[in-house]
């Protein structure tokens, strides 16, 4: 691999390794608790299953980028890489469309379930989680990205271009 | 070593037919969930007021999300059986296996985000959520929550075999251009 596809590939990398990092400790970071008719309400993320997974899938995408960075000196596997790419790909989108799916629930409600939506009265719990879920949407968007570019570099000579 | 693709060929085959039928069985059947039921909401004197009450995929954004994903990735691999057998000598530019490699990559990815969506609002309709006071639903529309597990169970495996079948399409693309063995140098 050419010292500027090395360049780019690991520049993508620390961009996704940020923003994992930081959907991370703004997901875990995030709790408030609001008096509603005398009843403390507090809304935290490890209430909801579903931040719960977003936090473990962007943990497991977070530790795969860091041994890849560390590792990206040998590439004896690149071709492994490539694959665990696009799983960690898959990875990092379902973990952001299941948060997202139910954030929309916590933030418009769903009239037919009869589901009140709840950022009326823990607004700052929400802002805290809309920060966490753009960091997960530019982790995964950033995943999308090297993966193309991963196959681009790796498999050069299929595409017609010198590697 | 050889590699060895006329075997493998109809593995693929098998493959992309059993995903066909995971994703298109889990589009038709969260497209036609649907369930109404009467409740008796108040008794007024001795007359019981009665209101009906539907639960329909469309409420739910995240399962119209699901029903297009899995639609969508049901319509590839159709694509992909259809040029597999009928298509062999379609290239373009010589990026045939590229594109199917790059195809078949995008599909997982989005049918990877269609069940993740709509498992954990199937979640959330079957616990319901004390924290923040939703409701469960599913004591009450049965039907609707069986048949949403039922398709969600399918394109589970309809994933799984997608992931699969991206691995074997990126392995058949780096074996068939470079002449280079699977772990070395690019």
């Amino acid at each position: 691999m050419t010292m500027t596809k090395r360049i780019i590939t690991n520049l993508l990398r620390l961009i996704a390794l940020g923003a994992t990092v930081a959907a991370i400790v703004v997901m875990v970071t995030s709790h408030q608790s609001a008096e509603v008719f005398n009843l403390t309400f507090t809304a935290k993320f490890s209430n909801e299953p579903v931040f719960k997974y977003f936090v473990v899938a962007e943990a497991i995408a977070c530790g795969y980028t860091l041994v890849v960075l560390i590792l990206s000196s040998r590439s004896l596997l690149w071709r492994l890489i490539v694959i665990l790419d696009a799983v960690m790909t898959a990875v990092l989108t379902s973990s952001i469309s299941a948060a997202l799916a139910i954030a929309r629930v916590g933030k418009k409600g769903n009239s037919h379930a009869g589901w009140l939506p709840i950022c009326g009265q823990v607004p700052k719990f929400c802002d805290h989680v809309t920060g966490a879920l753009v960091c997960g949407f530019v982790a995964a968007i950033v995943y999308a990205l090297l993966l193309v570019f991963s196959l681009y570099s790796a498999l050069g000579p299929v595409f017609g271009v010198k590697p | 070593m050889v590699p060895v693709t006329k075997p493998k060929g109809w593995v693929v085959l098998v493959l992309r037919l059993l995903a066909l039928a995971a994703t298109a069985s889990a589009t038709i059947v969260m497209g036609l969930n649907k369930e109404t039921k009467t409740f008796v909401v108040a008794t007024v004197g001795t007359t019981p007021i009665k209101a009906t009450f539907s639960a329909k995929f469309q409420h739910t954004p995240a399962f119209v999300f699901f029903v297009i994903a899995n639609g969508l990735v049901s319509f590839h691999n159709l694509v992909m059986i259809s040029v597999n057998l009928f298509g062999k000598k379609l290239d373009y530019k010589g990026l045939r296996l590229a594109m199917i490699a790059i195809f078949d990559l995008l599909n997982t990815v989005l049918v990877s985000a269609g069940v993740n969506g709509a498992v954990y609002m199937a979640e959330l309709g079957k616990y319901g959520n004390s924290h923040a006071r939703w409701n469960k639903i599913c004591d009450r529309f049965k039907t609707f929550c069986d048949h949403g597990g039922g398709a969600i169970i399918a394109s589970f495996i309809g994933l799984a075999l997608m992931i699969v079948i991206s691995i074997i399409s990126i392995v058949k693309l780096a074996k068939s251009k470079s002449n280079t063995p699977l772990l070395g140098e690019p």
